[in-house]
């Protein structure tokens, strides 16, 4: 099921009564989710992503604009009716009843032609329990269940009406780090056996990253840019965007495009074609740095944290707007901690140029600045 | 649409739904709801109100106008409080009135200091037997008033403290739930707060008066308004214990008025003294509405 | 023992300064075995002291009587005079249970029971549905519904008498209102046994109804709101999310409601006295526990032996019911 959401707005009347002026939760969103793809809804706390879910649930109006599923006008339709299965951060399993009885729940309320049999019921039941395998809990009661186990009986009752459209809200936030892992894959596993499109709301860039089709990141209700993860990845619309996404975060410096070189501080470090001199913010990805003797890129060095596969150089730079840079290098180079200066080149794609005042990514092309230049410069 | 094939018979027909008709359907169902939960509230508001605005009217109405309705009004013309100047003058309801108030400040008062010294033996002190000692408290909560209330009775008499706030007051100091619920508290304050203090050099004593009882407050706002109200409405106790009107309370007065009061049926003069009353815990009660309430959900029953 | 050391034991100052005296007079090693078992002397008794006035006034006026309660119920022919009894027996009970007054007792208060206390319970339910459905107002109304809680029983019970009473003067309001919708005027005060206890059904529902209340709409507002928004999603009709998940879910809150609110249905007096004055037995309208300080006290009182047994009855049939709702509600309260 396509699900497209058109201009869609919503407001919330503000706390304060004297100054009658509303938040702004979700702005103007406008996105078309293909069928059967799994969507990450990406965005720091208060970004408008659960508002967002909400709306399409139908537990919130927007304030303007329009969904549809398919070719169906769903905005004005109450949440019932609209075909969807929703899993809720804490999982609302009803804790009065067992795990069967809960899966069973949104069955028993089928009316009219849609009414099952009760041997069909527990064929669903059992079906749906098949799928996120929790057959041998059937008869418990959610609170002798673990956090993992409650969270895929909760999607097995979101999965047994088969919905046109799943939604799950901070699916993984109530589970330790070793079962989010593992409950991560499970959601792409079901999602992909059902193909039941499927939208769901994190904070945790991770996740979203590793699962997705798509991912959507957001800020203060608007949109920053959806694409496929790495696309995101590789091509951040903006700092904000760039900044969210991956670990170690970014690092930003103050730069300088002049005459179709980029300046960090006194150093020169890319060749770049096709921007117009002006000052920037550099964004740098924690790959994007190769230790080179003579590289044009000169840090103080801090100290080096090895961790097996990679190392991570941590050091600091004048220019650089955070309080320490980080490189993630290959640990088969070694680091003398006893130098003071350590130097690097940059990998051109894993640099990143943004307008100082909008902030939005500049493009361009650019080559690595060999050893010399950057010496004689 | 577009379903996978594989599925599309088990996936409900979303497609035949009518939307505008379940729209319309749900907002006129909606609406009904509201007219009659709205209906209910304000009938059952109507009801809990009624009396109290018949008796603030009845106790304005002069007794012959009262008299001479033969179909009760639901105004008052002209508005007497002459009524309010009988029930102080004609019966002692001054007096009435006057002795609970003593009876509320004394009984109130010292139960807070008995409970908040055994709830602070049995939340920080230690000694041998405090916990069979407990044990025995909280089932001492499980006995009816009317059990104890003719041996009681007996003592006070046999003591001759008949007719005497002593009497009156003695019995109703202590609650075993009240210590209960102090206790709790106590115990939430963190042990090293105790130390803390002992360190310094603070006697128990201080430690309960400066410390404990300080950050206990709500609890004991609580338990004070509770059994304020408590006394305020006793009346079986009072009733047994007194037949002296110089030491009634306001509920047996009430009842002694209603009797032997007024001379026969002077309903005006006797509602302005049930209005005067009631007024004092009304007036409570909106002044704390929120410590009340709250109190009451977490201790209180009627009685 | 340095200082800080006894600062931390618990002593007081001068304590210490006592103990540094004693130190001077004695010799040393004898002294420090005294003086720490004088400590742990002292703060054993500290805690007795701190519960002593509560155990003295619990003893007095509940444990003794607790005792003293049952003695009386098996003396025969007590005299309160002379303070004499003729014998041991069950005899008080029997003559309790044949007393045609204990016996309108018991009747009255069964049937206030069982009439007012599920009807009590519905009606609250029923406005704390209401009350949490809606926003405007809420506060408003909740506090409307509280304040019975706070009103003296004996007194706005004349109200409720003059309400409904029917005197020479006036036929009361409630009387008028029949009649204007046709029906046929009733002393509900003076009059017909069932009018009186509709009166009084009628009153102990008022009066108790705030409680209930107050404690079903902080059960109700303590259920999450993401299970209704599952049920929600899930299509689930009003009338099922109630039954299935709001009723259960509230249900532990429900049953101590019905338990207290049986004991306190069986305790009931005041409210009685409140309507038809102090000579229930005279008004038919007395309850168990009006019999009990009838006996006790008043025109027809001076057997404390009488009134012990009725009591003992009472508290006998008050723990069965409670025992019994524990049991069903063992078996119906989910967790």
């Amino acid at each position: 099921m396509k699900v497209i959401l058109q201009n869609l707005t919503k407001k919330f009347p503000g706390r304060d009564r004297k100054k009658q002026e509303d938040v702004i939760a979700v702005n103007d969103f406008t996105f078309e989710i293909p069928d059967g793809k799994l969507i990450g809804l990406l965005g720091p706390s208060g970004c408008g992503k659960s508002t967002t879910l909400n709306l399409i649930s139908g537990l919130l109006k927007p304030t303007s604009g329009r969904i549809f599923f398919g070719e169906d006008d769903v905005t004005d339709l109450p949440p019932e009716n609209r075909g969807i299965g929703l899993v809720f951060q804490n999982y609302a399993l009803y804790p009065h009843l067992t795990v069967r009885q809960n899966i069973l729940f949104p069955l028993q309320n089928l009316k009219g032609k849609d009414k099952l049999s009760k041997a069909q019921m527990a064929e669903k039941v059992q079906e749906a329990a098949r799928l996120v395998q929790i057959d041998e809990l059937m008869d418990r009661k959610p609170g002798e269940l673990s956090g993992g186990q409650q969270q895929r009986v909760a999607i097995a009752r979101a999965l047994v009406k088969m919905p046109r459209v799943l939604l799950l809200d901070e699916p993984l936030s109530n589970l330790d780090a070793r079962l989010r892992l593992q409950t991560r894959e499970e959601i792409r596993r079901i999602q992909r056996e059902t193909q039941i499109t499927t939208i769901f709301v994190t904070h945790d860039q991770e996740e979203a990253m590793s699962i997705s089709d798509m991912i959507v990141v957001m800020k203060a209700g608007v949109v920053q840019q959806i694409g496929k993860p790495q696309d995101v990845y590789d091509g951040p619309a903006n700092l904000f965007v760039a900044k969210f996404l991956g670990t170690p975060p970014i690092n930003v410096f103050d730069g300088t495009v002049r005459d179709n070189t980029l300046y960090i501080g006194n150093d020169a470090v890319l060749h770049i074609r096709g921007v117009a001199d002006q000052n920037v913010y550099v964004g740098i990805r924690p790959e994007g740095f190769v230790l080179q003797e003579h590289g044009p890129f000169g840090c103080s060095l801090r100290t080096v944290e090895v961790m097996g596969r990679d190392s991570s150089v941590v050091c600091t730079n004048q220019a650089s707007l955070n309080p320490v840079i980080r490189a993630i290098i290959s640990a088969d180079n070694k680091v003398d901690l006893g130098q003071k200066l350590v130097r690097f080149s940059l990998k051109p794609a894993k640099v990143f140029l943004f307008h100082k005042e909008t902030e939005e990514r500049i493009d361009f092309t650019a080559d690595a600045m060999t050893a010399k230049e950057g010496e004689s410069l | 649409m577009e379903h996978d094939k594989k599925t599309e018979n088990e996936r409900i027909d979303y497609e035949k739904i009518d939307y505008e008709k379940i729209e319309k359907r749900a907002k006129v169902r909606k609406t009904i709801l509201h007219v009659i939960t709205y209906t209910l509230l304000v009938f059952w508001a109507v009801i809990v109100l009624f009396p109290f605005y018949w008796m603030i009217l009845t106790s304005v109405k002069s007794y012959s106008a009262y008299n001479s309705e033969y179909i009760p009004k639901f105004f008052v013309t002209s508005p007497t409080l002459q009524n309010y100047v009988d029930a102080f003058t004609a019966v002692p309801l001054g007096t009435y009135f006057l002795n609970t108030v003593i009876f509320t400040a004394i009984t109130t008062a010292v139960m807070l200091v008995v409970i908040t010294l055994a709830a602070f033996a049995f939340a920080r002190l230690e000694f041998r037997g405090k916990n069979i000692a407990f044990v025995l408290f909280l089932s001492l909560m499980m006995i009816p008033t009317e059990l104890v209330v003719i041996t009681n009775f007996t003592t006070i008499t046999n003591l001759n403290l008949r007719n005497s706030f002593p009497g009156l007051i003695l019995p109703s100091v202590t609650s075993v739930f009240y210590i209960y619920l102090l206790k709790e508290n106590f115990e939430q304050v963190p042990d090293s707060l105790y130390y803390a203090a002992k360190v310094d050099g603070t006697s128990d004593l201080k430690y309960l008066l400066r410390v404990l009882v300080p950050l206990s407050k709500p609890t004991l706002t609580t338990i004070t308004i509770l059994k304020i109200i408590e006394c305020w409405n006793s009346y079986v106790w009072p009733r047994l214990i007194t037949d002296d009107p110089n030491y009634y309370l306001v509920s047996n007065g009430i009842q002694e008025i209603r009797e032997n009061g007024f001379g026969r049926e002077n309903i005006p003069a006797m509602m302005a003294a049930v209005v005067v009353i009631s007024l004092p815990l009304i007036v409570l009660f909106l002044a704390f509405r929120k410590e009340v309430m709250a109190g009451v959900s977490r201790g209180g029953t009627k009685g | 023992m340095k200082q800080d050391e006894r600062k931390q034991k618990g002593m007081k100052p001068d304590e210490i300064n006592q103990d540094v005296r004693m130190r001077d007079e004695i010799r040393q090693d004898t002294v420090k075995q005294d003086t720490r078992k004088k400590i742990r002397n002292y703060s054993e008794l500290k805690g007795w002291l701190y519960l002593l006035p509560a155990m003295l006034f619990l003893g007095v006026f509940m444990v003794y009587p607790l005792i003293d309660v049952f003695i009386y119920s098996f003396e025969e022919g007590y005299n309160s005079a002379s303070q004499t009894y003729f014998g041991v027996g069950l005899y008080n009970y029997s003559y309790v249970l044949h007393d045609p007054y204990f016996l309108q007792a018991l009747k009255n208060t069964f049937l206030l029971v069982i009439i007012t206390v599920p009807l009590s319970t519905g009606i609250a339910l029923l406005i704390s549905v209401g009350l949490s459905s809606i926003k405007p107002l809420r506060n408003l109304f909740q506090t409307i519904f509280f304040l019975p809680y706070v009103t003296n029983t004996l007194a706005v019970g004349l109200v409720f008498m003059i309400l409904f009473k029917k005197t020479a003067y006036s036929d009361g309001l409630v009387n008028l209102l029949i009649t204007w919708f046709g029906g046929e005027s009733v002393d509900f005060i003076d009059g017909p046994y069932w009018a009186k206890m509709f009166v009084l059904c009628f009153y102990t529902i008022w009066v108790v109804l705030p409680f209930k209340i107050l404690i079903l709409t902080s059960a109700l507002s303590s259920v999450k709101q993401d299970y209704y928004n599952a049920a929600r999603v899930d299509g689930t009709s009003k009338l099922r999310t109630f039954l299935r998940i709001t009723l259960p879910m509230i249900s532990p809150m429900l049953f101590y409601l019905i338990i207290t609110g049986f004991i306190g249905a069986f305790k009931a007096y005041s409210d009685a006295v409140a309507l038809f004055g102090t000579n229930l037995n005279a008004a038919e309208m007395n309850t168990i526990v009006g019999y009990v300080y009838d006996m006790l006290y008043g025109d027809s009182g001076g057997y404390p032996s009488y009134a012990s047994a009725a009591a003992i009855i009472l508290f006998a049939v008050v723990l069965t019911i409670t025992c019994i709702n524990l049991l069903i509600s063992k078996k119906n309260v989910h967790y």
